[in-house]
């Protein structure tokens, strides 16, 4: 294999490397953990539940979802099978980065595939993609990212469940939901399959809102995914 | 009781889907209809409770101009699409909710 730069790059030094290249993303993802634990806490969960589920299910939107459906006390399968579906794109980040750990001991992939967060995500293969090949150390870059927004999503978490108590109903902090989803989405809208998904999807949402637990949301996925398919085919 | 079920299939169903591709690639690649498909998962459903949240309140929708979050979430809706911040979209969807309903 060639010699170059980057390759020459210690664990350490690549561990170092990611984890400054997600600070900056820290500034969007802290408020979006304090967000969570308020919601968390007016949905009805206990505070140790909340702080629980950003270290074990480790992803933003779903748990969103998540306070949405438990404060309309839905079954707890509906609950796991919109976890699983809105957390499906997952599969696509778990293939771009595959080829990057292949050479890896199993114990290293097991443990890295828990950090693999959109954030980390977004930062780790932004910089394996601008390298020309793969350095032996690489993993430590992702290591590095996906640990700083580790760090920086239970930090968030605990404040928000430590603030939820204190926070008023009048406030209208729900509504950060709406907006925080909006902010994720509508730049992502560059083609008219994704625009029509997002169309189909709102509507459909609206048209099924009297479906018990929240079982809309599911129809208008569905529906949506159908419709922005069928697009992207024609 | 059921919280914590939630959290550990919920988490267990997140983290299986992220180790999916890592170990399985050498295998099977995911075919490409199927690629197209997940492309579109975060728009469809981010959307559809963007909807909800906006239009309802409590199950009940509201389409009239009595909604203050309407007028809220298009003008965020607009900074969403010219700056790509979370923090300033937030901002001017919450300061602006907070005016209408403070006018109203």
């Amino acid at each position: 294999m060639k010699q170059n730069a980057t390759q020459s790059l210690t664990f350490s030094a690549e561990f170092w490397q990611g984890f400054r290249a997600e600070l900056p993303l820290l500034i969007g993802v802290l408020p979006f953990g304090m967000i969570y634990g308020v919601l968390a806490l007016s949905a009805g969960i206990d505070p140790l539940p909340a702080q629980a589920m950003s270290a074990i299910v480790f992803a933003g939107s779903a748990q969103f979802i998540t306070t949405q459906l438990v404060a309309v006390n839905a079954p707890l399968l509906l609950t796991v099978l919109t976890i699983l579906i809105v957390n499906l794109r997952h599969a696509l980040y778990s293939a771009s980065m595959a080829p990057y750990l292949q050479r890896l001991r199993p114990i290293w992939k097991i443990g890295l595939a828990y950090l693999l967060t959109d954030e980390a995500f977004a930062v780790t293969i932004a910089e394996f993609q601008r390298r020309n090949e793969i350095n032996p150390n690489g993993h430590a870059f992702f290591f590095g990212s996906g640990l700083a927004l580790w760090g920086g999503w239970q930090a968030s978490t605990a404040v928000g469940v430590f603030l939820g108590k204190v926070i008023p109903q009048t406030w209208s902090l729900d509504f950060t939901l709406a907006l925080i989803f909006i902010a994720i989405v509508v730049p992502t809208l560059k083609d008219r399959a994704l625009v029509t998904a997002a169309i189909v999807a709102s509507i459909t949402a609206i048209l099924t809102i009297g479906l018990p637990y929240k079982l809309s949301l599911l129809v208008a996925a569905f529906c949506a995914i159908l419709a922005g398919y069928w697009i992207s085919e024609s | 009781m059921k919280i914590w079920w939630i959290l550990i299939l919920g988490g267990l169903a997140t983290y299986l889907t992220r180790l999916s591709m890592i170990l399985l690639f050498s295998h099977w690649e995911i075919p490409a209809w199927v690629r197209r498909a997940l492309r579109l998962v975060p728009a469809a459903v981010f959307s559809a409770i963007i909807a909800q949240e906006v239009l309802s309140q409590n199950g009940e929708l509201n389409l009239g101009w009595g909604n203050p979050r309407i007028l809220a979430a298009a003008l965020a809706t607009g900074v969403a699409w010219k700056t790509r911040s979370v923090l300033l979209t937030i901002l001017v969807g919450m300061v602006t909710l907070w005016v209408l309903k403070w006018v109203m």
